[in-house]
């Protein structure tokens, strides 16, 4: 494919600022076990554990100091986490806040204490739920059986609460389908009461469980050095954000399972240059900004169209 | 002294003659605009003829960047397709319909500025200090962030538009920052003025410990005229109803959860 580097001139991505501070609060402890998860969460993988409450709060008390914009929520299922609830009432102190849920588990009454919290504060709360096809029939082969219809009573629930949920589709079908399948997933939210969703398409990372469902990388797929000349940083998030779990800081969301990708025990053993030296990196990199809540730009968008084949990048 | 900002313009000459009358009744010395002057509106040549005839000074915003350079789109950071298709129309027509000297004219303007004033020191930006294209929502910039991009400014009041809100905040530092709104279309509740920001510094004088006052200024204006004129350049109805109803029709996929349960749309 045409954006791939070679092995052994990685590139280097400088941390410019803090922007988000990721918590990875259910650690890899999911109630579904996603065939194309890039870390394998489940109900039985505990690779990585629950934050506390505690850790969580100084954390956020840390960062005031860097200056942090925005905080994200995920796991796993991050409602598995007892603290939750907790823990994003005391983070909207803080800033705006996002959760990333399947939306499986919701309980009125956590919904009920977090809209309060939103309402009687200054900041945004955003909850951003998992769906990976607007039908059954694309979702629940991903999934697991029976998680669209329990999805889609999530986003009722949402939607009941004055929630207006971003809803984040993994992509598992041609990107050239990409405008038919969110003009069907406006239709079926529609039905549930949601009129004016936000859509996120997310690419394949093909690491963890996805790696074993479709492929994985080839050692060929790497952000050389020379790929970074004249190209925005600012759309790879380890540019501008770090994750905290309970085994320490990592770079990102997506790599707990490199361990290069811890960069510390702390905020400021993280405040390190990190080497894209991973197939998933390239990914980032082709379809910018895929972790945060606005999307980022493709390469092509921001180069125009490279030559050969668009595709799904890899390979 | 008193200083008037306007934001986004988006070719709403009509609402540009009203806010610079306004400003002066009310003894403004000097005005300044924040950029986005093209998009949205009718006759792009209009708005930049005025502010180079009364003499306000301006910043360059991401689409005067986009039109100035005749780039392809203009930079102003939608994710959404339907938002983008709707951009994209208001660019090329903007763009088609800017006059050479006008271009030449935008692509030469700063983008930003450092002034000092009764002893306030502003820094003046399109979107954020650190990106001319950054929204910086109410709802989603918390206040160590705000500092943090104040800091290397060294400014006491740093002022932005970009997003088509205008807000306000006193950060923990001690600094202000200023969304100042914009004049080219309603804040998306219901009304059809548009709004632009007075700083007052007369308090301030020589060694004065007085904060600058900020006020937020409502501006009314002929926008059944500006709507009819959109209509008759062919520009997207969804356009015109924003004018005539106050609620945006487009262009709301970027706006965080508070400020979008607010619109209608």
């Amino acid at each position: 494919m045409s954006v791939s580097g070679r092995a052994g001139d990685a590139g280097q991505v400088e941390l410019v600022g803090l922007d988000e501070l990721w918590f990875q609060v259910a650690g890899t402890r999911c109630n579904l076990t996603c065939t194309h998860c890039f870390i394998s969460c489940s109900p039985k993988n505990d690779s990585f554990g629950f934050l506390s409450l505690e850790s969580v709060a100084a954390s956020l008390a840390e960062s005031v100091e860097w200056g942090v914009r925005e905080y994200y929520f995920t796991g796993g299922e991050p409602f598995l986490n007892p603290d939750l609830v907790e823990m994003l009432v005391r983070a909207l102190e803080y800033g705006p806040a996002t959760v990333l849920t399947n939306a499986t588990v919701l309980k009125d009454e956590w919904l009920e204490r977090l809209r309060e919290a939103e309402e009687n504060g200054r900041y945004s709360l955003e909850f951003r739920v998992s769906i990976d096809g607007p039908e059954a029939a694309v979702n629940d082969p991903i999934r697991g059986e029976g998680t669209f219809d329990r999805a889609m009573r999530g986003v009722r629930m949402l939607v009941g609460h004055g929630v207006l949920p971003i809803i984040t589709m993994t992509r598992t079908w041609p990107e050239s389908e990409d405008q038919v399948v969110l003009g069907r997933f406006r239709e079926v939210l529609a039905d549930q009461g949601c009129d004016r969703p936000r859509l996120k398409v997310l690419p394949r990372l093909l690491i963890g469980a996805e790696a074993s469902r479709t492929c994985g990388y080839d050692a060929t797929d790497r952000v050389s050095a020379r790929m970074l000349d004249g190209y925005d940083s600012d759309q790879l998030i380890c540019s501008h954000s770090r994750t905290v779990t309970d085994r320490g800081v990592f770079v990102c969301p997506i790599l707990l399972e490199e361990p290069s990708a811890r960069l510390g025990g702390t905020l400021a053993e993280a405040d390190r240059r990190f080497t894209l030296d991973h197939g998933a990196c390239v990914t980032c990199y082709q379809y910018g900004a895929i972790c945060t809540n606005p999307s980022g730009q493709t390469f092509e968008q921001m180069t125009g169209p490279v030559e050969g084949e668009a595709g799904e990048g890899v390979g | 002294m008193k200083l008037a900002f306007f934001g986004g313009l988006y070719s709403n000459y009509l609402a540009l003659e009203s806010a610079i009358a306004d400003a002066r009744r009310r003894d403004v010395q000097e005005l300044y605009c924040l950029g986005d002057m093209g998009a949205f509106g009718p006759y792009p040549d209009r708005v930049l003829s005025k502010l180079r005839d009364t003499g306000v000074t301006c910043i360059q915003g991401n689409y005067d960047d986009s039109i100035g350079n005749e780039l392809s789109d203009c930079q102003c950071g939608y994710t959404d397709p339907r938002d983008n298709l709707y951009a994209q129309l208001s660019y090329d027509y903007t763009l088609s319909n800017t006059s050479r000297e006008h271009r030449d004219w935008l692509r030469g303007l700063p983008g930003s500025a450092d002034i000092e004033r009764n002893g306030v020191r502003l820094h003046l930006c399109h979107g954020s200090p650190r990106r001319t294209n950054e929204f910086l929502w109410e709802s989603t910039t918390s206040d160590g962030f705000l500092d943090r991009l104040i800091d290397p400014t060294g400014a006491n009041l740093v002022l932005g538009t970009h997003t088509g809100l205008h807000w306000t905040r006193r950060t923990p530092r001690g600094r202000r920052f200023v969304n100042v709104g914009v004049l080219g279309r309603p804040a998306n509740d219901g009304r059809t003025n548009v709004w632009y920001t007075l700083v007052d510094l007369t308090g301030r004088g020589q060694g004065g410990q007085g904060e600058p006052k900020v006020e937020f200024v409502s501006v009314d204006y002929d926008f059944r005229r500006l709507s009819g004129e959109m209509r008759a350049e062919g520009l997207p109805e969804e356009f015109s109803e924003t004018i005539e109803t106050g609620w945006w029709t487009t262009c709301l996929e970027v706006l965080p959860s508070r400020e979008r349960r607010r619109g209608r749309c």
